[in-house]
């Protein structure tokens, strides 16, 4: 007879450096967690390009050091936050044992990142009559996002925990002076903000389960073409 | 029937109904769309273009008056943005300087110092001109622009620029507009040129904006020839006052008479300009637009399944692009004028209408059945999806409604464009598109049509096939009168890269050397570099270019006189110094300056000379140009001025007073006097080494801006090579070493060969032992089980049947067939060994089991040889080699003993009666199934000499030997094998007899199907053969064996040993394909078979009846897969997944992810399993269509595949199985078959319902249990 022992995590088995990276659990975290850096580091340098430029229509001719005019240290941390994010929405979908199913195409991850930039743009540009308007405006926006691309119930759990969480931190950073916003309505913040942590963090959780789940493939193809 | 469900169905028949005229009335209905299209765009003409060019107004200084605010009574044609006052007057004062007795001694820096130093002259002078007369007084401070702080982040000018107070810039700002600082500078240029950016600028630099004129006309450069200096006071005006302003000019002209200047002093410009887009609002935008075309990709991405991709794509877009121009000229239509900035936001619009409609809809046709007409197929696709076109359409309306009411006008503005580019886009979607696809669909099957064989057998009486029938050969004539065949070719990969597995490295390195990308690279980059460095040296193109940019900004042509248009390099004129290239004249230079210089002196008389007394001189001239010696500014000038102060002129304008002229003439002492000390010491060796530089050597800060350069480049250089090195040791720490060094399979063989050596440093190699079952000599090639069972088939045709407990061998079907071969060598050996080897098997214990089993070969080899000897009997040889001991162990045997056991002592007596009575003759007392031998015997004779036997089995034989199994079945205790000549055998697994043969074929049977009593063959000529089993069951003798393990198996019966069991031909369907006939498979009570002829096709079992033909591969099937619940895939050369609805014979969805053939396919409840010959196993999701992920699998492993449970897959690997986790494709764990056959690979696998996997191995089954799997996934 056979004899039987318990199959648990065995060493992968080594192969091409693309399998391998693929077979490899922590190639492949390590990976996503790059890509989605890279991510939140751009996608914080863009809006923070678009916060910065409401009411001011014109430039120095050094605008280019005016994208990098807020402190050095927010992109990395946007990106830091939006690796975990990223990381964060697939483990919790795989430890819930309810993999995500809901419109896992790269096309519909594009228009979920548009929509954000939307929202971000909407409340960098557009004129509101009041703060409350803003945020009301916002928040429906940012649920409309989560029910539009993502409708699951970790999501919007997660994305709440991180709109709050983040808030706290920014109230603190705001609170111990590290920076400041112009008109804070919201204790020392704007009370926009945690619709925009919500909407980011439904993003980036999208673009990091579609990464977990398409990389792969792309690495495929990428192959396919050589 | 509720409301919802009579909506859904109107809906659905209505789409139907606009399906059906869509795909009647192509042509109609496009140029109808192209017209609607057209006229709403129209409106859009009288939109002006967008363009961010300034745009000009000149008006008469006389009588000049602000505008007023709304120009209602004024219908001249000024342009509309003439309105209200301007954001400021802006008067520039051009000052001309020339240092008039040039002297030998005087030295290059002479040339501009005196003339700047007389800036602070004149600003004082201007800063306190007041105009008084006899209604009051006016200071410039009254009428002037004053400005605040500057914005924050210009702190590194701000000395530079005036702060709360008026608006005057002129260079003494350099120095704080202080002469002692000025004085105390020893290094003017320097100081003028320390906030110059070193690259290519468009926008207006510090010295720009101070000087007022263009770099290179201000002369103040060490090299300056001509010794005029230029600059300008610009003084900006919030108020326009006449009377100060020209009591100003006429101050300043008569202080500083120009004698020649005959500039047009009567107009003024206005300048308007366009909101801006800086870098800053460019970066978001461009990220909206790349992340949209990456929506647009990857949404067009999906098309598929149809006969021109980019066609397709290419209308979607058009469809969304269309409907936005659209709603942009309804909007205008009904006089809404766009006031959001149209490029900002067209991405989201774009993203909100979507794209997603018109992938749903070509989806939705692509699957309806194949066999439609095109119009039908049009209407059903649109019908299906209606409901989910018209919910999805209705819910973005209402959110969009709900933006409508934020009350925000922005938000308003957007939405009111959204639903409006909505409602267009569906009717779009509905006419242009659906046409569109209907035309591309029609294409597509005249592609078919021409590639189809001809007749089809079989068809389902369906009034719409026979239509299609009739239309396609209508359709096939047309298409072959009109083009002779260009059949839809389907292209393949190049063979090279099809068959040639390399590593992925080298893979890599192919594709570099195929596409030479590394020089076409090096090259593109050293153009680029070298475009830099032209672009950047400040003698080379880039001033000469960012002159031609300025020059030709829209301030300069923008339906001026054309007098404002200055020419570039005006040839002749006396600015000719300021050409960029150095005068064109050989003779030597220090020649050719002392002569200027004595020209000069001849001219300029030294001493002290009155500036009227030079007024003819040639020194100071004033071109008709400089009179807007502005223009020549870059068209940023003025706005990035403004934008300093935080006062935006986007939308706005400013009104340009004609230039004050002055010319300011000083003599030589007057120069000398200005000097700075060090001036004299570093220019000490002035002239006779200055002039050589003036050609040889680049300027001095270019020198120090090269060095700089060039050190940064080193930095850079060096630093890149840390990175590199520092990302190759992290790559050597991250990565295991043997990566790609031995192959993909290094890993394991290393572990497979030292198995022991692996101990010390990983776990155990294998922890499930794989149970080995050898006895074929060959490799196995047929595999078959039933769970209880395991029958394998090896090349030399052997059929051994083994218990799948315990992996003993119970059975062996030798192949007649080797008999002629190979019987001679062993027919010495033969009567000897025989009687041990019997002797072992007959008396031998459990223990000496193994060594029989091991001995199996050779006592294969020695039947054939026996059967010589007794030429004259009937064929039995099946039945001698039975092993007897293990029979009678057999629990299923003790069961039914007695009563249906065989009777082997009997025939092995008859047949071996002298060889063995003697070497074993005790053997068949012990042996219990002796007590029934006789009556065994018996009806063994019974049989063989029925008449429906006798002449079936023995004429066959002979032919039969040849030929070898290529399929294989088993069902209860029968096996049944396919053989290459047609012949369909039945053998009893148990027993080794055989029970019924039938060789009414003649071609080979490529597959086999044994369900209940039925068998299904396919033959390799694409025949499909229906056999029937009648049993004639003795009636006191039916039983069913072993029922209480058996339960899967109760619809099968058994077939006891003494039923009589024959086999008839109930239907053939001589044509069930074109081509042979690759898989069969049955599940549910249909039969599917898949063909090298690209359709697969499912008969009902009961009564061979085919239901449908499924078309829609492009290459042969090669792997079908079909189970209880209906669910049908077929894969094919192509790498094409199709998973139909066998209930109705359409496709429910098509998937590619295979490069080469689909080698195996199965699905479970929640995904689709399917690996290709690319030996890429990938896994899809199985409503969706959606592939999750794939695994590489070794070369030439691809295939074997099974599935153990839910989320437990099992695949085999060279000389391994591996077992996966379905849900994420981890690897859990790999078990090694052998120690050293690491060179054969896993190629069939078979897991059996006790969750034991069966794989071939070479010439050796291997038995792998895995119940821990079972507790695990509890």
């Amino acid at each position: 007879m056979a004899e039987v022992s318990k199959i648990k995590g065995l060493q992968p088995v080594s192969r091409g450096p693309y399998i391998s990276a693929i077979t490899n659990k922590h190639m492949n975290l390590m990976i996503r967690g790059v890509v989605l850096f890279t991510i939140g580091v751009f996608l914080a340098l863009v809006l923070n390009l678009l916060q910065v430029q409401r009411n001011v229509t014109l430039f120095p001719p050094d605008v280019i050091a005016s994208i990098f005019s807020s402190a050095w240290w927010v992109p990395p941390c946007c990106g830091t936050a939006s690796a975990v994010i990223g990381l964060l929405y697939p483990c919790i979908d795989s430890r819930l044992g309810e993999p995500h199913k809901f419109k896992r195409e790269w096309s519909s991850v594009m228009r979920c990142v548009a929509v954000f930039v939307g929202i971000n743009h909407a409340s960098a540009k557009v004129d509101f009559a009041n703060n409350i308007q803003l945020s009301l405006t916002l928040a429906a926006l940012s649920i409309g996002l989560w029910w539009t691309f993502d409708r699951s119930r970790s999501g919007f759990g997660l994305g709440i925990g991180i709109a709050f969480l983040a808030t706290l931190a920014t109230q603190l950073l705001v609170y111990n002076g590290v920076f400041q916003y112009t008109s804070p309505d919201f204790l020392y913040v704007r009370s926009w903000l945690p619709c925009i942590y919500f909407a980011g963090g439904i993003t980036m959780g999208n673009i990091g389960r579609q990464l977990a789940m398409v990389r792969i493939e792309i690495q495929m193809q990428t192959a396919a073409e050589t | 029937m509720t409301l919802s469900e009579r909506l859904r169905q109107k809906i659905s028949d209505t789409f139907y109904q606009h399906g059906l005229l869509c795909a009647s009335y192509p042509i109609p209905i496009i140029l109808f769309t192209a017209f609607c299209i057209l006229a709403c765009c129209y409106p859009l003409l009288k939109l002006p273009l967008p363009g961010t060019g300034p745009v000009e107004y000149t008006t008469p200084i006389r009588d000049y008056s602000p505008p007023s605010v709304d120009n209602k009574g004024d219908p001249t044609d000024r342009p509309d943005w003439y309105l209200g006052p301007p954001v400021a007057y802006i008067q520039q004062i051009l000052v001309k300087a020339i240092v008039s007795p040039w002297d030998k001694n005087l030295i290059p820096v002479d040339v501009f110092r005196s003339p700047l130093s007389r800036v602070f002259q004149l600003v004082e002078e201007i800063r306190n001109h007041v105009y008084r007369d006899s209604a009051g007084s006016c200071s410039l401070e009254e009428v002037c622009l004053q400005v605040t702080d500057l914005l924050p982040g210009l702190k590194k000018i701000q000395k530079q620029l005036p702060e709360h107070g008026c608006l005057i810039i002129s260079p003494g700002n350099f120095w704080q507009n202080e002469r002692e600082r000025f004085d105390s500078d020893a290094d003017i240029i320097a100081t003028v040129h320390q906030y110059e950016p070193k690259g290519l600028h468009t926008s207006a630099t510090i010295k720009d904006l101070l000087f007022g004129v263009p770099g290179k006309y201000s002369g103040v450069s060490l090299y300056n020839r001509k010794h005029v200096v230029a600059y300008t006071i610009t003084i900006v005006f919030q108020h326009y006052n006449t009377k100060f302003l020209s009591s100003l000019r006429s101050r300043l002209k008569s202080l500083h008479p120009s004698i020649n200047c005959t500039l047009r002093e009567d107009q003024m410009v206005h300048v308007h300009f366009k909101e801006e887009i800086g870098i800053a609002e460019l970066i978001p935008l461009v990220t909206t637009y790349i992340i949209l075309f990456a929506y647009i990709y990857f949404s067009t991405r999906k098309i598929d399944m149809v006969k021109s991709k980019w066609g397709l794509a290419l209308a979607a877009v058009v469809t969304v692009l269309s409907s936005l121009l659209m709603s942009v000229g309804l909007c205008t239509l009904f006089g809404l004028t766009p006031t959001l900035n149209g490029g900002e936001i067209f991405p989201y619009l774009v993203v909100v209408i979507g794209l997603e409609n018109v992938l749903v809809l070509t989806k939705s046709v692509v699957s309806t059945p194949v066999d439609l007409e095109v119009k039908l197929r049009i209407a059903q696709g649109l019908s299906n999806e209606s409901w989910s076109i018209m919910k999805n359409m209705a819910t973005e309306l209402g959110i969009i409604i709900i933006g409508y009411f934020t009350l925000v006008p922005a938000i308003q503005e957007f939405c009111l464009f959204a639903v409006v580019g909505l409602v267009s886009d569906f009717f779009l979607q509905m006419f242009f598109f659906t046409t569109v696809l209907s035309i591309d669909i029609r294409r597509m099957e005249l592609a078919d049509l021409n590639r189809r064989l001809p007749a089809e057998a079989c068809l389902p009486p369906a009034k719409s096939s026979t239509l299609r029938a009739r239309d396609s050969q209508q359709r096939c004539e047309r298409q072959t009168a009109l083009r002779t065949s260009t059949p839809h070719t389907i292209t393949l990969q190049p063979s090279s890269f099809r068959n040639l597995r390399l590593p992925k490295r080298l893979r890599v390195i192919y594709f570099l050397a195929r596409t030479r990308l590394a020089q076409r690279i090096i090259m593109v980059g050293t153009v680029i570099w070298i475009g830099i460095l032209v672009y950047t040296d400040p003698a080379g193109l880039g001033t000469y270019l960012a002159a031609q940019v300025s020059e030709q900004s829209p301030l300069g042509d923008a339906g001026l006189p054309p007098l404002a248009v200055p020419p570039v390099f005006p040839g002749g004129a006396p600015e000719s110094s300021l050409n960029v290239l150095p005068p064109s004249d050989p003779t030597p230079f220090l020649e050719n300056k002392s002569q200027d210089d004595q020209q000069f002196v001849w001219n300029i008389p030294a001493g002290h000379v009155s500036a009227p007394d030079i007024a003819a001189g040639p020194e100071i001239s004033w071109s008709p140009g400089e009179e807007e010696i502005w223009r020549k500014l870059s068209f940023r000038h003025w706005p990035s001025l403004f934008g300093y102060y935080n006062i935006t002129l986007a939308k706005r304008y400013i009104s340009l007073l004609p230039v004050i002229p002055v010319s300011l003439y000083l003599n030589t002492q007057e120069a000398i006097e200005a000097r700075h000390p060090q001036d004299t010491r570093r220019f000490i060796p002035p002239i006779p080494g200055f002039d050589n530089r003036v050609d040889q050597l680049p300027s001095k800060p270019q020198v120090q801006s090269d060095f700089t350069l060039y050190k940064v480049a080193a930095l850079g250089l060096a630093a890149g090579v840390l990175l590199v090195l520092l990302l190759f040791f992290l790559y050597r720490i991250l990565c295991p070493r043997n990566y790609g060094q031995n192959g993909m399979s290094h890993g394991r063989r290393h572990r497979g060969e030292l198995p022991c050596d692996d101990y010390g440093y990983s776990p155990p190699v294998s922890e499930i032992s794989p149970l080995l079952l050898r006895g074929h000599s060959m490799d196995i090639e047929c595999l078959a089980s039933d769970g209880m069972l395991l029958v394998s088939c090896c090349l030399a045709g052997q059929i051994r049947v083994w218990d799948a407990q315990s992996g003993d061998c119970l059975t062996t079907i030798p192949s007649p067939g080797l008999r002629r071969n190979s019987s001679e060598v062993w027919e010495h050996q033969a009567t000897w060994e025989l009687g041990v080897e019997l002797e072992n098997s007959f008396c031998g214990t459990e223990e000496n089991l193994d060594s029989a089993i091991a001995e199996y070969p050779l006592r294969r080899r020695q039947i054939p040889s026996r059967l010589t000897l007794f030429g004259d009997q009937p064929d039995l040889t099946p039945l001698i080699d039975t092993n007897f001991s293990e029979q009678t162990s057999h629990p299923i045997r003790k069961a039914s003993e007695g009563l249906d056991g065989f009777d082997y002592g009997e025939v092995v007596q008859q047949a071996y009666q002298e060889p063995k009575s003697m070497t074993c003759p005790q053997a068949f007392p012990s042996s219990p199934t002796l007590s029934s031998a006789v009556r065994r015997h018996s009806l063994g004779d019974d049989s063989l000499s029925s008449p429906s036997r006798v002449p079936s089995l023995t004429p066959s034989w002979p032919g039969d030997w040849e030929s070898s199994v290529w399929a294989l079945e088993l069902q209860g205790n029968l096996i049944a094998v396919g053989r290459s000549s047609g012949k369909l055998e039945l053998w009893d697994a148990v027993g080794g007899t055989l029970r019924c043969s039938n060789e009414e074929g003649l071609s080979g049977i490529t597959a086999l199907i044994f369900l209940s009593n039925r068998i299904v063959a396919a033959r390799l000529n694409g025949s499909l053969d229906f056999f029937t089993l009648d049993v004639n069951k003795p009636s006191t003798l039916l039983q069913h064996r072993g029922t209480p393990i058996r339960n899967s198996m109760t619809h099968s019966p058994c077939y006891s040993s003494d039923d009589v069991i024959t086999c008839h031909l109930t239907h053939v369907i001589q044509c069930a394909h074109q081509k042979p006939i690759t898989v069969l498979r049955a599940a549910a009570g249909r039969v599917v078979t898949g063909s090298q002829d690209h359709t697969v096709r499912v008969y009902r079992l009961e009564d061979s009846c085919c239901l449908f033909t499924l078309q829609g591969h492009s290459g042969g099937i090669t792997s079908i897969y079909i189970d209880q619940t209906m669910v049908l895939a077929s894969g094919g050369q192509d790498g094409a997944i199709c998973i139909w609805d066998v209930l109705t014979g359409s496709r429910v969805s098509h998937m590619y992810g295979h490069r080469g053939d689909v080698t195996s396919l199965i699905c479970t409840t929640t995904c689709i399993i399917s690996s290709g010959l690319d030996d890429l196993i990938c896994i899809w999701d199985r409503s969706t269509g959606i592939k999750l992920y794939s695994i590489q699998q070794e070369v030439g492993c691809g295939s074997s595949l099974g599935v153990i449970s839910e989320n437990l897959m099992v695949t085999g690997g060279q000389g391994c199985v591996s077992f996966w986790d379905l849900n994420y494709g981890d690897l859990l764990q790999t078990v090694y078959l052998g120690k050293c056959n690491e060179g054969q690979g896993v190629r069939q696998l078979l897991v059996l319902d006790n969750a034991a996997i069966v794989c071939d191995f070479g010439n050796e089954l291997s038995l792998v249990y895995v119940p821990s799997v079972l507790e695990k996934l509890d």
